[in-house]
């Protein structure tokens, strides 16, 4: 066989159909399936949990709501008893924090550093099908596919949570715009998935080492869900302001300042001073006054001082949770989009 | 046969300060097992890189198979590379590799590849990363021939396997080159082994093209005169490109073919292509270019080194 007799001519070759891309599936599948399967295996186990805490908690909720009359002792047992829930439901919301960092580093930063690592890349670089669609057949069906598994799971995460928002029991009820609690809900928790991934596909790219890329991948996912929930989200709308200590209900406080007459703010060290040689038995520490309490709010108000909230409140929730899920959507696609672009360019 | 399957003109290529590469003009006509030598960091890798299009040129060109760029689909498209260490994915097993590879290209003969697996002895649903090291080697090699490519691009196939390993891996891939007519450029430092296989050179070293040309023309053109010590430095009639003194005799490699008058108390013998190779290797200075070489739009149809400098 001789198939050198005649050269091919450029331009014939540059009319060569691509591999079709339905092909690179099966490859990416067989590839991360184990990564897909870990994925899988964390939510479901963490769906389980929640599934049977959620029963329960349901459960004593509705007892503890419908209990008539509230005041008496009984009720008093039931709601007792819906509260020793609470500090469970906190834990877990603290441990579904993890699991978007989680999914980024464990599945988002190998796909590249460990062909980087191992060398593979040079196989799989100068196959037919091209680096940089390569890169794409890999990262967008993976993003996809951990995002909606976050966003499943954040659906039952958020039939879990309604009691714990419920402010009709005697309880100090977390608010959905809370930071602990927001994230995990709607939109935004897919969103985080997925900028998760997106970051660990380009850590992984820029450092070519699985387990610096991996750590690099939870630091990164760390300070950047810190700066968004301390931070940015109270920004994403200009916050109301109301004068005095009660916001309306569901409402996220943001701050809580002291006006004098005049109208310009009074530090809290002022506001011990008075305090103390007004009503000494009333004033806290030295660094500022006692919060949230009634009687010491009411002898600052009859002294002519003036207390502003600022407050995003509960309506907003959804608008804040199209712009978080906005941002991060659009930060994803320009990781993505980087990392194929850095495969593209790169010299080995 | 007129296509290049190689072409460079002032290639280089800089990593931070250092130039791994740095006015590389060749030109290697198909049908040929070209062998890419020099000693570790001499450039085979980068050239290599640069040729499949893993690695951007810092200066020049390159390009394959008759003027396609290098890395662009068409490209791809027609050649095969298998990298230093004979990367796999050590957590497939062979059938799965063999399924990645076939699913990754336009082309690729299944019944070609499990014929020669099974005659390998090859089981396909062993793990990549389970087979031994000449294996994973026979296997990478069976994976690029089966995409049926008109190039082979081979880094230092056999640096890491044994003398057994290294000739089943030659034999393989030297009947792909004849029976198919695909056309085989391979670096190696293990110079034993070429005189076998390769009928084109490429001699590389600190980053520049030192030889290039068929092995024919390269061996009948050099010669080894052998003759006293004491008159070696005296040898002026044709281009000297090594020097070896003995006690009491010289070797010298020069540049002369079979009809050149052999000066009296002299010797002329043959030069074998290891020797040339070292001969060259030992003279980074010396030169065996053909043509004068300007740039890719010259013909290479001659092989014929026309300078040699000291």
């Amino acid at each position: 066989m001789t198939t050198l007799t005649v050269p091919a001519r450029p331009e014939q070759d540059a009319s060569l159909r691509p591999v079709p891309w339905r092909r690179m599936a099966w490859v990416t599948w067989r590839q991360h399936r184990f990564a897909l399967a870990g994925v899988a295996a964390l939510l479901g186990a963490l769906a389980v949990w929640l599934w049977l805490e959620g029963l329960h908690a349901h459960h004593a909720y509705a007892a503890a709501a419908n209990c008539h009359p509230a005041s008496s002792g009984a009720c008093g047992t039931l709601v007792g008893y819906f509260l020793t829930y609470v500090s469970t439901a906190q834990t877990i919301a603290i441990v579904l924090q993890a699991v978007p960092a989680l999914i980024g580093a464990f599945v988002g930063a190998p796909v590249l550093a460990r062909e980087m690592e191992t060398g593979t890349f040079r196989y799989a670089w100068t196959q037919g099908f091209g680096r940089w669609r390569w890169t794409l057949a890999k990262l967008v069906p993976l993003a996809i596919a951990v995002a909606a598994a976050g966003g499943a799971f954040s659906v039952l995460f958020s039939w879990y949570y309604q009691p714990f928002f419920a402010q009709t029991l005697s309880f100090n009820a977390q608010v959905p715009l809370d930071a602990g609690v927001f994230d995990l809900r709607g939109v935004a928790f897919a969103a985080w998935t997925l900028a998760a991934f997106a970051i660990g596909a380009l850590a992984g790219m820029l450092i070519r080492r699985v387990v610096t890329a991996l750590a690099a991948t939870l630091a990164v996912y760390t300070g950047l869900a810190l700066a968004a929930g301390l931070y940015l989200r109270e920004h994403y709308l200009t916050p109301l302001l109301v004068k005095n200590a009660n916001p309306p209900r569901f409402a996220w406080v943001i701050s809580q300042q002291w006006y004098a007459k005049g109208g310009q703010p009074v530090s809290q060290s002022a506001l011990s001073q008075v305090l103390q040689q007004g009503a000494p038995q009333l004033a806290g520490g030295k660094g500022g006054i006692p919060q949230d309490d009634p009687t010491v709010n009411q002898y600052l108000a009859q002294h002519g001082y003036t207390l502003w909230t600022t407050y995003q409140p509960g309506s907003r929730f959804w608008p804040f949770q199209w712009i978080e899920g906005g941002w991060l959507l659009a930060l994803s696609v320009l990781l993505i989009a980087a990392t194929v672009w850095l495969v593209r360019r790169r010299a080995a | 046969m007129n296509m290049n399957v190689v072409e460079a003109s002032g290639l280089g290529k800089r990593y931070g300060g250092t130039w791994a590469l740095r006015e590389c003009t060749l030109a290697i006509p198909a049908g040929h097992v070209a062998a890419l030598v020099g000693p570790n960091g001499a450039g085979k890798t980068t050239l290599l890189n640069l040729a499949v299009g893993l690695a951007e040129p810092s200066a020049g060109a390159v390009t394959v198979l008759g003027g396609r760029p290098a890395g662009s689909p068409a490209a791809l498209d027609g050649i095969a590379f298998v990298a230093q260490d004979t990367p796999l994915y050590k957590n497939l097993s062979v059938a799965d590799m063999l399924h990645v590879t076939r699913n990754l290209n336009r082309r690729f003969d299944q019944p070609y590849a499990q014929a020669r697996l099974a005659e390998l002895g090859i089981p396909l649903n062993r793990r990549a990363g389970k087979l031994s090291g000449g294996q994973q080697a026979q296997l990478a090699l069976t994976l690029a021939l089966a995409r049926r490519p008109r190039l082979l691009l081979l880094d230092e196939p056999v640096a890491m396997l044994d003398p057994v390993a290294r000739h089943d891996f030659m034999a393989l891939m030297l009947t792909a080159a004849v029976d198919d007519g695909v056309s085989v450029l391979l670096s190696s430092h293990v110079l034993t082994e070429l005189e076998r296989v390769a009928d084109y050179l490429i001699l590389l070293s600190r980053g520049r093209v030192q030889v290039a040309g068929e092995v024919d023309d390269l061996l009948a053109s050099h010669r080894v005169l052998t003759g006293p010590a004491a008159e070696a430095g005296r040898y002026a009639e044709r281009p000297v490109v090594h020097v070896r003194r003995g006690e009491t005799q010289a070797h010298l490699l020069v540049r002369a073919d079979a009809d050149d008058p052999v000066p009296p108390g002299w010797e002329a013998y043959p030069v074998g292509l290891e020797e040339l190779a070292l001969a060259y290797l030992r003279e980074p200075g010396a030169v065996a270019l053909p043509g004068p070489v300007r740039g890719q739009a010259l013909p290479l149809d001659t092989g014929e080194p026309s300078e040699v400098t000291r």
